[in-house]
Parts: C-alpha cells; structure tokens; sequence
C-alpha cells in the first residue's frame, strides 16, 4: 500500500508535519499545502528534519500555496518538488490512499 | 440582500444598504444612478473622489474610512480637496460611505 | 472621544490564509483605529508571515489582504512590530517584509517604513506597558 500524506498545517503551530515525517515510511510521498507550505522552505529551524526525511521519502509542495504567501521556488530546500493542482491531483491517484494530518 | 439596481437595461445585485455585491461589475452609469437616487448631480468633482477611491481600492484593497480618504485625498488632490467640509459638500451622506457606494466599493473599513 | 488615552496591542501569531485570523484582525485594527488610542500591532510566532512581501493569491481564489498592510500609516497606527526571534526561525529577515509608510500630515515629516524588527525582551517590555491586549 503506498501512502500519500498530506500536511496543510504550519510545522511552528502544530506536531502535524513532525508526526507524519515520524509515521511516514520509505515508499510514501508527502505533500505540504496551505499553511504546510512554510515547512518546505529553506533556512528555517525545522528545514534539518525536512532534509532529513528527503532521504527516505519524496517531498512535494503545492505552488498556488507558495505563491500566495509571497515566497518562490528559489526558496524551497532542494530535492523537494513544487506541484501545481494537477499534480496534487495525479499524487492522489498515483497512491492507494491518503493520510491527512490535520 | 437581493435588491436590484437597473443601469441602461442591465440589473445589478446592491446589499441591503445600497453597496453594490459585486465590486467587478461596476461601470460608471452605475454612479450616475446611484447619485440621482440620492439626488445628487455628478460632475467632474465628484468622479474626481469617485475615481480616486477605485484607485485607492485598487492598490490597497480596502475602502478607506472618512478620515484616512481625508487625508489621502488632500496628499492627491491638494489642500484645498483634503477637508471634511468640502468633501461633504459633494457627498452630504457621508464622502467615504456615499462616495464608495458610487465607486462601487464595499462600505469603509472603520467606519462607525 | 475619551480623554483618557489608553495603550492598545493587537498580538497576531497566526499565518495568513489557513485560518481567518489574519484578517479579521487587520480589520479589528483598522475599525479600531478611529478610536484616537495608542495603538501597537505586534507579530510573533508565525504572524510574521502575514507582512511576507510578495503575496500573489490569485490562483488560490483567495482575497490577497497584504496590500493592506500598508495602509496602516494612513490609519494613523504607527507603531508595528516584528520579533526579531520568529523571523530567524523561519529563515527569514526584514528584507523579506513589505515596509509600511507614514506621513504626519502636520509637520509633512516622511517615514518611508515604520515597521521595526525588535529582540525578544522588547517584546515582553511592550506587552507589560500595555493597558489592554488584543490576540488574534
């Protein structure tokens, strides 16, 4: 079974992102939206286990999230891949299901 | 809610105190018919404050309160223009709230 | 009006957009604004995302609320802070906020960015002066 999570809340307001980079096993793909996004950014005090976890997990984000909150690609820690609403989409279907950790 | 105003055959929604419901589809003969409404005779002062509120809506994405357009419009438009007494003398209910229902704004943020 | 002038803060800790905290409280500061007191808006926490410059919300259907920021000075609130803490913490810094200006239209004294970035125990001092706190 090959999981997609899903992480719409902010890593420095809740455990959210933390427990399902815990949970997550190697052959998941993450997704961060909303006020997920802010966890894919580079230079942060969470960016260390963001990295870390690119090493067993693949990591996207939603660009639309980005981009309303002011930042760009050229912000986002390397190896994690930016999306947009079809790509969300197609992440959905790809996996045979999906944990969202609200 | 659903109150209806007719422009030149075309019906546009109002809220329930006149502000048009969707800012998007203002034109200008919805100013016009606003203001006969009220009584008022447009001229060239009044798109003046009319067409600065746009802009000011435009760039900040709030209708500005009596006295924040008080004072942009006297930084804008001079001195003269940026009083409470010459700009009731155009809009006598009030220039931020008559004055954005024209432009097609939403009611002013702050005001009481 | 009242005679007594009274220290106002509005706390804002939250993103903008996730939740409806941002705005509502820009709004509270605005409306709140016309009262003549002594208004301080302070972000912390991840508040200091809501001055992140920039903000493009066009394909998120949303309503891009940052632009308003910046009318603050035009309201008269003239004092607006930013822990200096939250934004190291989220690999960010002034450069990455919009700035907001303020004319006093008395004297025509110009300031182009009112916004100041401040320590931590600032931010503790200004929180204990104030008569009244409002946190969003």
């Amino acid at each position: 079974m090959s999981i997609l999570h899903t992480v719409n809340k902010s890593p420095f307001e809740r455990n959210s992102l933390e427990s399902c980079l815990k949970f997550a096993t190697a052959d998941a793909a993450v997704l961060l939206f909303e006020d997920g996004i802010y966890a894919a950014l580079t230079g942060t005090s969470v960016e260390a286990q963001v990295t870390a976890a690119l090493g067993k997990l693949k990591i996207h984000v939603l660009g639309p999230d980005l981009k309303a909150r002011g930042f760009s690609e050229d912000r986002i820690i390397a190896g994690i891949n930016v999306v947009d609403y079809a790509g969300f989409v197609d992440l959905t279907t790809a996996n045979d299901t999906v944990q969202a950790w609200l | 809610m659903s109150d209806m105003i007719d422009v030149d055959g075309k019906q546009y929604a109002v809220d329930e105190e006149g502000y048009l419901a969707n800012l998007n589809e203002w034109v200008p003969g919805i100013a016009g018919v606003m203001a006969k409404q009220d009584n008022l005779e447009l001229t060239d002062e009044h798109w003046d404050i009319i067409n600065f509120l746009r802009e000011y809506y435009e760039e900040y994405q709030i209708a500005p309160a009596v006295r924040v357009l008080t004072k942009a419009v006297g930084k804008k438009l001079g001195k003269e223009k940026g009083n409470s007494k010459y700009l009731y003398s155009l809009f006598p209910y009030g220039p931020a709230k008559q004055a954005c229902r024209f432009a097609g704004l939403p009611k002013p943020t702050g005001c009481v | 009006m009242s005679e007594i002038v009274k220290k106002f803060m509005y706390v804002n800790r939250k993103a903008p957009y996730g939740t409806i905290y941002a705005w509502e409280a820009l709004e509270v500061v605005l409306v709140g604004a016309a009262f003549d007191q002594d208004v301080s808006v302070m972000f912390i926490d991840d508040g200091v995302y809501q001055l992140t410059k920039g903000q493009d919300t066009k394909a998120v259907g949303m309503k891009n609320f940052s632009p308003t920021y910046r009318t603050l000075g035009d309201y008269e609130v003239k004092k607006i802070y930013v822990d200096e803490a939250s934004l190291a913490a989220r690999g960010l810094t002034q450069d990455d906020l919009i700035e907001v200006a303020w004319e006093d239209m008395e004297t025509e004294e110009e300031v182009d960015n009112i916004v100041e970035v401040i320590a931590s125990e600032r931010v503790s001092a200004l929180m204990n002066e104030s008569d009244v706190i409002f946190s969003f």
